[in-house]
């Protein structure tokens, strides 16, 4: 005997319903809940250390995009190259991270930002002073574990449902 | 029928109703128009919050929460939005039928409440074939929705029309035989003496009918699982395709104010009216519309869309013969002398029949091909 055909769907589907309704919405408002996002996140932003950069330009090089722009000049008494220029259009990157992980001393990281968007297609290219990273520019532990573990962890949407009203 | 009962029932509505009224009839007239069409609005409102907030609940999600306190101002903010939008008319469009279905369409909504009591003896107009009257006026709005159907001139709208009409003429036949077994009982057309004579809530003396009535209703007023023509999925917005404005509003206005409507008639017929303990009597009629338009959010949240063959195949081969059988039980029911005598074996007696009828004649119904498609 098939209950199915006795027009008992419609209950068992009814029932489900109800239970929903008496259960906690798995949704975050976002502005002001915010889930976490993952530590290994890939941002659209770049960071980079101004210390740690010697102007190899790898990054550019490496770059499938070619949205990084960098020109150095020779310090002769230094020794070494001094950056005049580092640019990074965003609205070309595709957030591969190759040159996160071409960058042979360490000074190239993703930012854990996500809230990046811009009104103008220009706002896109971000200048040296705003690849520095700073409170509100945290690192992403993309490519480097050890920053990872600093980062709080990810907000999994199970831990919504399980949530108590 | 029974004259004498009516006289009765009569005469204190007469003393409920004239002495208070100063000026008579205008004042009366005049009164219960505003309070109407107030009514109608204010509850239009209320009940899309119910709706939005309720489905979205139910769909595990939150709904509109931002506009005022709780999101309740919402239904304010979308009523400046559509009424601040363009009014377009298509260029091959029928523009006096275009511009008139709307109002054609919206006018039964109001006109439905002119016999609904409020409370005992309030309302518009006590007309003694109330219920003949509900049906009568509440099919008119098919008119509305035909024109603008037609008068878009859009394959989607006159698609979406058509099968309002059809879906029209085959459920108000059930809805019809499921009223049969209310009037029957309370042996009047009136729709205050039919509350007046529900000392217990019909929905307990006719269960079944009270299922069939809802299920015509729904379909009536096109709400999910019948909203065939409107489908989004298969006519873009069906008949109202090609509304836009305050126009589009109307329509809005009228599948909710429809919706009120049929919660109220259902709410009057089976669930006692204005009847209850303590709160006082509007207030029961506003809970009761309320509870009966919840189930009505509840089941187009659960249930998917139905085919317009399975749309026909419901009415005539499931809804029909179920009403005709509800009918002639509740008929020998009243020779017998039940509800005045044997109420609570009646109430027994028609949930078990309820019960064994459904599922009966749901499997009968899967072999008569209403779950399969034909080829």
């Amino acid at each position: 005997m098939k209950f199915e055909r006795y027009g008992i769907g419609i209950a068992k589907g009814l029932t489900v319903t109800i239970k929903h309704l008496f259960r906690h919405p798995t949704v975050s408002q976002y502005p002001e809940q915010r889930l976490n996002i993952s530590r290994r996140f890939r941002g659209n932003e770049l960071i980079w250390n101004q210390e740690k950069c010697t102007g190899c330009g790898t990054c550019a090089k490496t770059c499938p995009q070619g949205a990084i722009e960098i020109i150095t000049s020779t310090d002769m008494a230094e020794n070494k190259y001094v950056v005049e220029k580092y640019e990074a259009d965003t609205g070309y990157c595709i957030q591969c991270g190759l040159c996160i992980e071409s960058c042979p001393y360490e000074a190239l990281y993703f930012s854990h930002n996500f809230e990046c968007a811009k009104y103008r297609r220009g706002e896109l290219v971000q200048g040296k002073e705003e690849m520095l990273e700073t409170p509100e520019r945290k690192v992403s532990g993309y490519f480097y574990p050890d920053k990872a573990e600093k980062l709080p962890k990810q907000t999994l949407l199970i831990e919504k449902v399980t949530e108590k009203r | 029928m029974a004259t004498a009962g009516l006289n009765i029932y009569h005469l204190a509505r007469l003393q409920a109703v004239s002495p208070d009224w100063p000026g008579g009839f205008w004042w009366h007239w005049l009164f219960f128009t505003v309070v109407i069409i107030g009514f109608v609005l204010t509850m239009v409102m209320g009940v899309i919050y119910i709706e939005r907030r309720g489905m979205g609940r139910m769909q595990s999600r939150l709904g509109p929460n931002r506009t005022g306190p709780f999101g309740l101002l919402q239904p304010v903010a979308d009523a400046v939005k559509v009424l601040l939008k363009e009014n377009i008319v298509p260029a091959a469009a029928d523009k006096l039928v275009h511009w008139l279905a709307p109002v054609i369409a919206f006018a039964p909504a109001l006109m439905l409440f002119a016999v609904i009591p409020f409370e005992n003896g309030a309302l518009l107009a006590d007309l003694n074939i109330g219920i003949l009257y509900v049906i009568a006026i509440s099919s008119v709005s098919t008119v509305g929705i035909f024109m603008a159907g037609w008068g878009s001139s859009n394959k989607y709208s006159l698609l979406g029309a058509m099968r309002n009409v059809a879906a029209i003429v085959s459920y108000e036949i059930p809805m019809v035989l499921a009223i049969v077994g209310v009037v029957l009982i309370a042996g009047s057309l009136s729709l205050n003496d039919i509350v007046v004579a529900q000392n217990v809530p019909f929905i307990l003396l006719q269960p079944l009918g009270f299922l069939l009535f809802f299920a015509a209703g729904c379909a009536e007023i096109n709400r999910s699982p019948f909203d065939l023509m409107e489908a989004d999925s298969e006519l873009v917005a069906g008949f109202h395709t090609e509304y836009s404005g305050m126009k589009f509003a109307m329509f809005y206005l009228v599948e909710y104010a429809e919706a009120v409507a049929i919660s109220a008639i259902i709410a009057t017929l089976f669930l006692g009216g204005w009847k209850g303990p303590i709160l006082p009597p509007w207030l029961w009629f506003v809970v009761k519309i309320i509870l009966v338009f919840f189930a009505m959010v509840w089941t187009r949240t659960t249930l998917p869309r139905i085919r317009i063959d399975q749309l026909m195949a419901f009415a005539w081969k499931f809804l029909f013969p179920m009403s005709l059988l509800n009918m002639f039980i509740t008929a020998l029911q009243v020779l017998a002398g039940w509800p005045t005598e044997l109420v609570w074996v009646m109430i027994i007696v028609n949930i078990a029949v309820m019960a064994i009828l459904v599922l009966v004649w749901s499997r009968f119904f899967f072999r008569l091909g209403g779950g399969r498609v034909e080829i």
